[in-house]
């Protein structure tokens, strides 16, 4: 195996690991904590694959807000009851199965996979030579203008029902 | 990439840990010196001339303390979050230009990556907190962990004045985008915004609520002790010199001094490092002057009042930029 296989063998192996440890652990926090050493592995793959601006994002984002706030609602529901109730329902027969009839069907088709050379204005030297930063920003801001500011209204939205399901009613 | 690159690589980042975690050490000094002069005592002066070896005295103690572990504690998670915390703040040191063309890493995402780091150290007192299972340690870990969530928004939202005027996010062209004006003139209400941030992102006096000892006892490092309270230690002092690393580089030209008489001679780092130890100070001066805030101003001044500020900050920065050119 070359070096960048090794890298991502390691990757691969280490954020399926990871994933399952987060659903079977008994203690929640201990989840959160498996969960951040997974989105950590996350970045790493991100910038295995040259895209550091992402990798930095997934860091700032999901390990450093949404975690924290995972673990800030863990923490104030202290969840000491949680840790003896049993994890799994009764249809966990049903899930696994369905789980490995997807995995046999997508390790069937991982031979018939061929690699197209990059289409389009974006290939890897045109990312290279600006950053990976730069590039976003510009498809951001002029092709998907649109989507964009779409996504930042369904957002506010979010925000503002939030704020109003929390207000005490005024009478 | 060969074999002397990698040697190299090791070399500069053992001799820039090593450096750092001596001016760590003696960080204390100066902070116990400074504020004891501020209120007309003396400080240490026991060991050494005027206690200039009390940081080894004070280090050897900690080191051969008994390490007290709460019995309820979850042990793994208690082992770990002081290390955590020691190890977010070091590796920020891996961007920071020293001065010209020297740096550890020079990564284009320099402030994002310094940014993050200081995201996850926040980890460090939020599980320490919960893992000590005491009501003053939890309470610290709670505050802690709605505090940094708040004041790291302001202070990502403050460096993109900075970033959209260098039109770059790494560090060593920051500096150099500065030449011949410093980016605190345009700045100010930037600087003025990440400054206060970076005061509650290091947990420092007016912020320092997760410790507030006079409500918490020490809040989220009451029940450690020890070498793990030191780690605790360490971390935050590093993560003053980062802040304050990260203030100089975006906003007072980093490594840059006056180019005349004899001040051209004098070499760059030691250009950076006067104007970081002046930041320092400055965090001491204010733990001297001010009073804790309480927890609903904290986060009144967070959100209500700094990230709209920011905001404009940021459309004013544009359109300036936009008009200028």
């Amino acid at each position: 195996m070359t070096l960048p296989q090794l890298f991502f063998a390691y990757f691969a192996t280490a954020m399926t690991t990871l994933s399952l440890l987060v659903v079977t652990r008994k203690n929640p926090v201990h989840s959160v904590m498996w969960m951040l050493v997974l989105f950590i592995h996350i970045a790493g793959l991100y910038l295995f694959l040259n895209a550091e601006f992402l990798a930095a994002i997934q860091i700032i984002v999901y390990a450093g807000a949404i975690l924290v706030l995972f673990l800030f609602v863990i923490m104030m529901l202290n969840l000491r009851k949680e840790e003896t109730v049993k994890k799994y329902q009764a249809q966990w027969p049903l899930g696994a199965g369905i789980g490995i009839i997807l995995a046999v069907f997508l390790v069937s088709i991982l031979g018939k996979i061929t690699v197209l050379p990059a289409l389009g204005k974006y290939s890897i030297e045109a990312i290279k030579s600006e950053g990976s930063m730069m590039t976003i920003g510009k498809v951001l801001y002029t092709e998907y203008l649109l989507p964009f500011e779409v996504a930042s209204i369904v957002l506010l939205v979010a925000i503002i029902g939030a704020v109003v399901l929390a207000k005490k009613r005024i009478e | 990439m060969s074999i002397n690159g990698i040697l190299w690589i090791l070399i500069k980042t053992i001799s820039v840990v090593a450096v750092f975690l001596i001016h760590v050490m003696f960080v204390q000094l100066f902070e116990r010196k400074a504020i004891a002069h501020m209120q007309s005592r003396m400080g240490p002066m026991r060991v050494g001339w005027h206690g200039v070896l009390q940081p080894i005295a004070d280090s050897i103690k900690l080191f051969f303390k008994e390490d007290i572990i709460p019995s309820s504690a979850d042990k793994p998670i208690f082992f770990i979050a002081p290390i955590i915390g020691v190890i977010a703040a070091v590796s920020s040191l891996a961007v920071i230009p020293l001065w010209e063309g020297f740096s550890i890493a020079n990564l284009n995402i320099g402030i994002l990556y310094v940014l993050a780091l200081s995201s996850v150290g926040a980890y460090a007192v939020i599980l320490g907190g919960w893992a000590s299972n005491s009501k003053y340690s939890f309470l610290g870990g709670l505050r802690s962990s709605a505090q940094v969530i708040s004041y790291e928004i302001s202070m990502g939202l403050s460096l993109v004045g900075v970033m959209m005027l260098a039109g770059s996010t790494n560090l060593s062209d920051i500096v150099s985008a500065q030449e011949g004006r410093w980016f605190v003139v345009p700045q100010i209400l930037g600087f003025a915004i990440f400054f206060i941030s970076a005061l509650a992102e290091t947990n420092r006096v007016p912020f320092d609520l997760p410790e507030a000892e006079t409500e918490l006892v020490s809040g989220f490092a009451t029940e450690y002790s020890g070498m793990r309270w030191a780690l605790f230690f360490m971390a935050e002092y590093a993560g003053m010199f980062v802040m304050s690393a990260l203030a100089v580089i975006c906003f007072f030209g980093g490594w840059s001094g006056p180019g005349f008489w004899i001040f051209a001679s004098v070499p760059p780092v030691i250009w950076f490092l006067i104007k970081v130890y002046a930041f320092i100070f400055l965090y001491f001066w204010i733990r001297a002057t001010l009073p804790r805030y309480r927890y609903d101003q904290l986060m009144r001044l967070g959100w209500k009042i700094f990230i709209p500020v920011a905001l404009a900050n940021i459309v004013l920065t544009g359109l300036v930029k936009i008009l200028w050119k």
